[in-house]
């Protein structure tokens, strides 16, 4: 049905270029267009596109920023940072942690939309709270879990001595870090996720599961063959977005760690800001950077690719 | 049990489980967000005793506001919450002045291409043009200035902005734009007499998750602001330094930087997921 209206829509702002249909009507017409869109993606080309290639062109320079004016030194940033054990380590620490901060928000966030997708008493109510999380201020979310984390003093090993489970170093032990951090993330990002796939579900159509019911389909039958691949390209947009947000995570993780203890938990992300910001190798940051970009952009084209074609 | 009036579509977890069960289920999937925004009230009432005190001290004995005292007479948190006001107005006025219009244009000439290019800003890696960025800024010394962090800010919403306008506007009745096109208005004319005052929820909605994208940042501004120009959230990330031991001010600090987020996330929640994906689930 809004497929229809949208092509109503189309078709009615094509009539109503009759009052430009001579030639200097066509051209208020175009400039008119122009004055409307040309200054927002103006904005995008010059604040986004051009440092976007400027950064390329400095990612081929040997730059020390304040110390020393760029030289030209081709691929070399590239082939460092390629063979450097501590970027392969960095790459490895993005994918898992972008991998738990994607498929935990999603996992649970589905299963929260199923429930909030029924009828109960005081619903609304219900998802209003539980997805303030997701618009609270990152670092005071990060801050306040760093505290609960904490080791010796913190709520949550409390609340795991309370049933006999033995406490954890949290974002303070290499083991546990990333899954720790990605945690304090997937508490933002669930209510999201379920959100989307709410949507989703409420833009099902009901006589489906009523002919289904008639047919003898049980609940678990009607999740596996109805509701699930009909949900299925929301699943993938929460997918889609959640990975390209994780490759990009940058807050929870400086706020927490840093990228420590030691490196245990620096990502890609983090590495580049430390060396371009802490110790000014411009250079050789942007081509790291470059590399993520790449990362996310395949990340994004593969995801795309699997909403077009569901037969997983 | 499975309620099945209305046609809901999905009873799976009425179906097996039943009542009870589908209600601990609900309780589960709300303990995170009660008890967080518990304890961290709770950390804000509490003195520096009870917030060490192990086991836990889980409802302060009293009311002491003496925390949110101490962030006022130890940091000048005013200064800090006028940055991020400035900050916040300044990009959201950006992002609607040329999002808003961009929107309309791309609905009304059928501009997509221009929707996916202007989405870019929400692909990229912002370190890929922040790199940039700071060598600009400190080469033309904008380093502790707001033009840099009201810039950052504004690319950071402007995404968000004109894909929530996309939506408002392509549910606009396309009868009207028509007839105000008979009776002489020119795209100017129609934008402003018909569009615009139509789809002031959107705009109301795009105002406030720029608004909110601006104050929530930590990376533009880490990178961006001076020490004149700090933001909230750079700031309350600095006391953790100064406060290693002191949790109480802290905790308060944190509450103070987020209420306004989560306030107005309330009066928008509706439209959030649009925002967010920003044209991901129609595009």
């Amino acid at each position: 049905m809004q497929e229809t209206r949208h092509d109503a829509a189309r078709a009615t702002v094509k009539d109503t270029n009759a009052w430009g249909r001579t030639g200097i009507g066509d051209w208020i017409e175009q400039r008119a267009s122009l004055v409307f869109i040309a200054p927002a993606v103006f904005a995008v080309l010059l604040l986004i596109g051009y440092p976007l290639v400027w950064n390329l062109y400095m990612s081929l320079q040997k730059w020390e920023l304040g110390r020393q004016p760029p030289e030209f030194i081709g691929l070399t940033n590239y082939i460092n940072a390629l063979s450097a054990p501590r970027f392969h380590q960095g790459v490895f620490k993005t994918l898992y942690y972008s991998a738990l901060a994607t498929l935990i928000p999603t996992t649970l966030g589905l299963g929260a939309a199923l429930a909030f997708n029924e009828r109960f008493f005081a619903r609304g109510v219900l998802r209003s709270i539980f997805a303030l999380p997701m618009m609270a201020t990152p670092v005071a979310v990060a801050l306040i879990w760093q505290l609960m984390y904490h080791p010796a003093l913190g709520v949550f090993n409390y609340l795991l001595s309370l049933v006999n489970l033995p406490p954890s170093l949290w974002v303070a032990s290499s083991q546990t870090v990333i899954p720790s951090v990605a945690l304090v993330e997937s508490f933002q990002a669930t209510p999201f996720a379920a959100l989307v796939i709410l949507g989703g579900l409420a833009a099902l159509p009901a006589g489906l599961y009523e002919a289904s019911k008639i047919d003898g389909a049980n609940a678990i039958q009607r999740f596996r063959y109805l509701t699930l691949p009909l949900v299925w390209p929301y699943i993938v947009v929460v997918l889609l977005i959640r990975s390209v947000d994780a490759l990009k995570a940058f807050d929870s993780i400086f706020v927490l760690t840093q990228g420590g203890p030691g490196r245990a938990s620096e990502t890609i992300n983090i590495l580049l800001f430390l060396q371009a910001f802490n110790f000014y190798h411009v250079g050789y940051s942007a081509s790291m950077v470059v590399m993520l970009f790449v990362l996310v952009v395949g990340a994004a084209l593969v995801l795309i690719r699997l909403r077009r074609d569901p037969s997983w | 049990m499975a309620s099945r009036e209305g046609g809901r579509p999905f009873t799976l977890l009425y179906g097996i489980a039943g009542k009870g069960a589908f209600w601990l289920v609900i309780l589960a999937l709300m303990l995170p967000a009660l008890f967080f925004f518990f304890w961290m009230i709770s950390l804000s009432f509490k003195s520096q005793v009870e917030n060490t005190a192990y086991p836990p001290v889980f409802v302060p004995s009293s009311l002491g506001l003496e925390s949110y005292a101490e962030v006022f007479r130890k940091h000048p948190f005013p200064q800090y919450a006028r940055n991020s006001t400035i900050a916040g107005f300044g990009a959201t006025g950006i992002a609607l002045l040329i999002g808003v219009p961009a929107a309309y244009g791309i609905v009304k000439w059928r501009r997509y291409e221009m929707a996916l290019l202007i989405l870019l800003a929400r692909l990229v890696p912002p370190m890929s043009f922040l790199i940039p960025w700071f060598a600009a800024t400190r080469s033309l010394g904008l380093s502790n200035s707001y033009i840099a962090l009201i810039l950052g800010h504004m690319v950071a919403g402007l995404p968000l902005v004109v894909w929530i306008m996309i939506g408002f506007f392509e549910d606009l009745n396309p009868e009207l734009e028509d007839a105000s096109s008979v009776d002489g208005c020119g795209p100017y004319g129609s934008f402003f007499r018909i569009a615009l005052p139509l789809t002031l929820p959107g705009l109301v909605v795009s105002a406030i998750m720029a608004f909110i994208t601006s104050w929530n940042d930590f990376m533009f501004s880490v990178v961006l602001s001076g020490p004149k120009t700090r933001t909230l959230p750079v700031a309350v990330y600095n006391m953790l330094s100064f406060e290693t031991v002191n949790w109480g001010p802290l905790a308060a600090a944190t509450i103070m930087v987020t209420l306004p987020a989560v306030l107005l996330t309330l009066f928008i929640q509706r439209y959030i997921v649009s925002g967010l994906t920003a044209g991901a689930i129609k595009g």
